[in-house]
């Protein structure tokens, strides 16, 4: 047993297991120097467009200089908000549904499966979805469309989070509130969704992060604007429409601030991400 | 004691009169307890049923929007090889069979890639790297497509074609019979390079679901392996894998259902050509590529229903895709016994 | 068994606040608990006693309907509460869980401050002016031994507290609705002997004024705190009676086996 080393079979294990092992190494290497990549790019080509400029001024006209994206900017702000604030109450609610009934309702275990697929699904569809419904009626494109285009995107992301927070809860502490004799209703949202508040949170900032870089649902729906306007009724500059039309243009400028856009809205997505990370984290310390 | 408690006794002394009162006072605060219940099944269920109506709408919609053109064109829609908004004369296969064909690309490349991520991170790597590599492989999960786009069209693209390209033409480019998948000029955008930016967007995803699979095979198990002498890839190998194929399978299957429904990633880099090669570094179209360059100016009713055709093409195979997917997942899950 | 009972000299022909008569429990296909018959006395503590699965946890939870959450549990037989069968259909469960009041092995407290702990049950029933209820939530810790601990820091979350005293908050909690009867479900098995003690002592106080049943795999546990005592094996009742025939001259030799320490 001691020489096993001299073994062959051994020895040929021995070899397979450090292929193997250096397979996996390659890949993690793989992925991050990819991720590496991207982020260095990000900042070499976005930085230079940062700017006071790019706070203050509006997206400029073909041909001409300078510009900013303060315009593209309010806009996603006011979107993203208005999807948000739509999104979270159903997202929530219907969470509390699944949770709740779950096991007794088909309904429930329907919901849940087609929620799960939803999160997934072609967000170039969901586009089209609210096109047909909305923008096509009322004949032209619209901040509102692009806001429901997005809280779209978001609903299937809240109601999955909220749904397996909520299950987390453990059935003592459900106990406990029904041996009081508490309705279901108290159960439901003062014990349970109370346990978890910091979890639902989470998954909120989770589903603005998602659909804050989301460019597909918009481009049939909000579309664009060239000026500042925080009209909802009409066509709303937005960063990822912005950064799609300016990157591929033949303009230095329209190039430079595309980047520029590419580099904030990616920190911005990332910083949420983290956030969350950190928010969950605190909470289980706790 | 005080004045609460010797109610208690009052109460017991005086059982008829005073628990009568309470009684009613408890049956009224019971009653209104029922209402307030039913109100909250009634208002959550609402709110589920919302979910599933988002659904029904979307492939209603679809469904409308795609009927002329199946009307026009029938089933041949599906098959036939031509994209010509001048003449209005649609046929669906390019845009299908771009889809299939990055997405394809993108598995074979991600696979692979991620499933050694998902190993490595739950099996090889010293817990405190753990948190921050896991992070960061989910950070790459969180950079918006379009970023992909942008980058693949402006650094990886001229990289591709100046070093990868001439190298693949020059090698498998070579062999008889596949070499005709890297045949054509070098010109960096193309569905080669699409589908490996696709990989590299869904490498995390797929990552963080077969690393989550990975973590539900019980600890005893792979022990008992390591106990027999077995080294680390054989536990993979032997125990991980077989407990969790069911598993690896629908994150993969996950992982496709992501990558057909891509727009801005292979937007700005397949090219936007209405075409079908052989060659994978001829441009091409993908059903949502075709969809984001094309709808905002389609004039022709039959160019939109041509167009929402396709959609409901994407819509059909991404759900089937997904749908298949979640069940192989549930039926992991109920193997570890969590439903 | 009946002879057992009837053999009891009553202190006062104690009144049975809860009688048990031909319960059985099933788990789906399994039978856990088979032909019960027994009666809890009132102002009096009734300890379950038996090896790990005999039912009487299982048992303690017919007593507030709790496994009504459950579908796939159901129970068969009646158990008289005052005289009216709680096991009917057509009864309203959180009545009867207003009256009926239990506490759990793992403490258990709501993810709210110490004040509003106590405040959520009281206000599904009453509703009190600030002032009142100020002073029901300090008659309640108190009853449960823990204002003195606690009164700096009711605005504190009760997950902030250890242990014993989030299991003395609970007990608090479930006294405050001033409900009839207490069920406590191994309450001390998750605390450390000094808390232990305290609820132990906690137990003979409330007995004054609360009619208590006792889960409890400690038989000196029970031998310490409770009048009754039932012995259970297996999901049946094996024999019941007080506390002190029970473990100084049991009638059967099943549970002299058990309380001698022979098995489980």
């Amino acid at each position: 047993m001691m020489d096993g080393q001299k073994n062959p079979v051994y020895r040929r294990r021995l070899l397979a297991h450090r292929i193997g092992i250096t397979l996996s190494v390659l890949a993690m290497a793989f992925g991050i120097f990819f991720l590496l990549w991207i982020l260095a790019t990000l900042i070499i080509k976005g930085f230079g467009a940062i700017s006071p400029a790019m706070f203050m001024e509006s997206t400029p006209a073909p041909g001409s200089d300078g510009g900013g994206l303060i315009n593209a900017i309010v806009g996603s702000l006011l979107m993203v908000g208005i999807a948000t604030g739509v999104s979270t109450p159903i997202g929530i609610l219907a969470g509390i549904y699944l949770a709740e009934y779950g096991e007794e309702s088909r309904i429930a275990q329907l919901t849940r499966f087609v929620t799960d697929i939803m999160l997934s699904a072609p967000s170039i569809v969901i586009g089209l979805f609210i096109y047909s419904i909305y923008v096509a009626h009322i004949k032209h494109f619209s901040g509102w469309a692009g806001s429901f285009a997005i809280a779209l995107i978001a609903i299937p992301v809240v109601v999955r989070t909220t749904d397996n927070m909520l299950n987390l809860v453990p059935g003592s502490l459900r106990e406990a509130a029904f041996a009081l004799g508490a309705p279901r209703w108290k159960v439901a949202t003062m014990i349970r969704l109370r346990a978890v508040k910091a979890g639902v949170v989470t998954g909120v900032l989770l589903a603005v992060a998602r659909i804050a870089g989301e460019t597909a649902p918009l481009l049939f729906t909000a579309l664009n604007n060239q000026f500042f306007s925080t009209n909802m009724n009409a066509p709303m500059a937005n960063l990822p429409v912005v950064i799609y039309q300016f990157a591929m243009s033949p303009y230095d400028n329209w190039r430079s601030l595309a980047w520029g856009g590419a580099l904030l809205i990616t920190f911005s997505v990332l910083g949420l991400n983290i956030l969350s990370r950190i928010l969950s984290r605190q909470k289980t310390q706790s | 004691m005080n004045a609460s408690s010797s109610s208690l006794q009052e109460a017991a002394l005086t059982p008829a009169l005073d628990s009568d009162a309470a009684d009613r006072a408890l049956a009224s605060t019971m009653r209104r307890q029922r209402f307030q219940d039913f109100i909250f099944h009634k208002v959550t269920l609402g709110f589920a049923l919302l979910v599933l109506l988002m659904l029904a709408g979307i492939i209603g919609s679809l469904i409308i929007g795609a009927m002329p053109a199946f009307r026009e064109f029938g089933a041949s829609f599906l098959t036939t090889v031509e994209w010509d908004p001048v003449n209005d004369r649609y046929g669906a296969l390019i845009a299908i069979a771009g889809t299939l064909i990055t997405s394809f690309i993108a598995l074979l490349v991600a696979f692979p890639v991620s499933f050694g991520i998902a190993l490595f991170l739950t099996e090889i790597c010293p817990t405190w790297l753990k948190r921050p590599l896991g992070t960061a492989v989910e950070l790459l999960a969180g950079v918006p497509s379009i970023i992909y786009g942008m980058w693949g069209l402006f650094v990886f693209a001229p990289f591709f074609a100046d070093h990868v390209q001439p190298a693949l033409k020059g090698t498998l480019g070579q062999v008889p019979v596949i070499g005709q998948l890297f045949s054509g000029p070098a010109m960096g955008i193309g569905m080669l390079t699409a589908g490996f930016i696709l990989a590299i967007m869904i490498i995390p995803f797929i990552a963080s679901v077969m690393r989550d699979v990975f973590d539900v095979v019980p600890a005893v198990l792979k022990e008992s392996a390591y106990a027999l002498g077995c080294t680390r890839w054989e536990v993979v190998r032997k125990v991980v894998l077989p407990y969790t194929r069911i598993g690896v399978v629908g994150g993969v299957m996950l992982g496709l259902g992501r990558a057909l429904g891509e727009t801005m990633a292979i937007t700005f880099v397949i090219g936007n050509a209405h075409k079908l090669s052989w060659s994978l570094f001829s441009a091409g179209n993908s059903i949502a590529s075709t969809l984001a360059n094309e709808f905002a100016e389609a004039d022709t009713p039959l160019h939109v229903s041509s167009l929402f055709a396709l959609g409901l093409i994407l819509f059909v195979i991404t759900f089937i895709v997904l749908a298949a997917a979640k069940l192989m997942l549930l039926r992991m899950q109920k193997k570890e016994g969590s439903k | 068994m009946n002879s057992q009972l009837s053999a009891v000299p009553a202190v006062s022909n104690p009144r049975a606040t809860l009688e048990v008569a031909n319960l059985n429990f099933f788990y789906g296909a399994f039978q856990g608990l088979k032909n019960i018959n027994l009666k809890i006395h009132e102002k009096k503590v009734t300890a379950f006693i038996g090896p790990s699965g005999c039912g009487k946890s299982t048992l303690l939870r017919t007593l507030n309907r709790m496994y009504d959450l459950y579908p796939g549990q159901r129970a068969e037989g009646e158990i008289r509460y005052n005289g009216r069968n709680i096991l009917e259909p057509g009864l309203d469960v959180n009545m009867l869980r207003a009256r009926v009041g239990m506490v759990f092995q793992k403490p258990t407290p709501f993810p709210m401050t110490v004040y509003e702990n106590i405040a959520f049950g009281v206000r599904l029933y009453e509703n009190l002016p600030r002032g009142e209820m100020d002073e029901r939530v300090e008659w309640a810790l108190n009853k449960a031994a823990l204002w003195g601990e606690v009164k700096d820091k009711l605005h504190k979350s009760g997950l902030s507290l250890s242990g014993g005293q989030q299991q003395r908050l609970c007990i608090a909690r479930g006294v405050a609705v001033k409900p009839e009867v207490l069920l406590l479900d191994e309450p001390t098995s998750a605390l450390d002997p000094i808390s232990t003690a305290k609820i132990e002592e906690l137990i003979s106080e409330l007995k004054g004024d609360y009619t208590i049943a006792i889960v409890t795999h400690n038989m000196q546990q029970a031998a310490r705190c409770s009048d009754y005592t039932a012995y259970m094996y297996l999901g049946e009742l094996i024999e019941f009676g007080e506390t002190d025939q029970i473990f100084m001259n049991p009638g059967r030799r099943e549970t002299q086996d058990y309380i001698t320490g022979r098995f489980g």
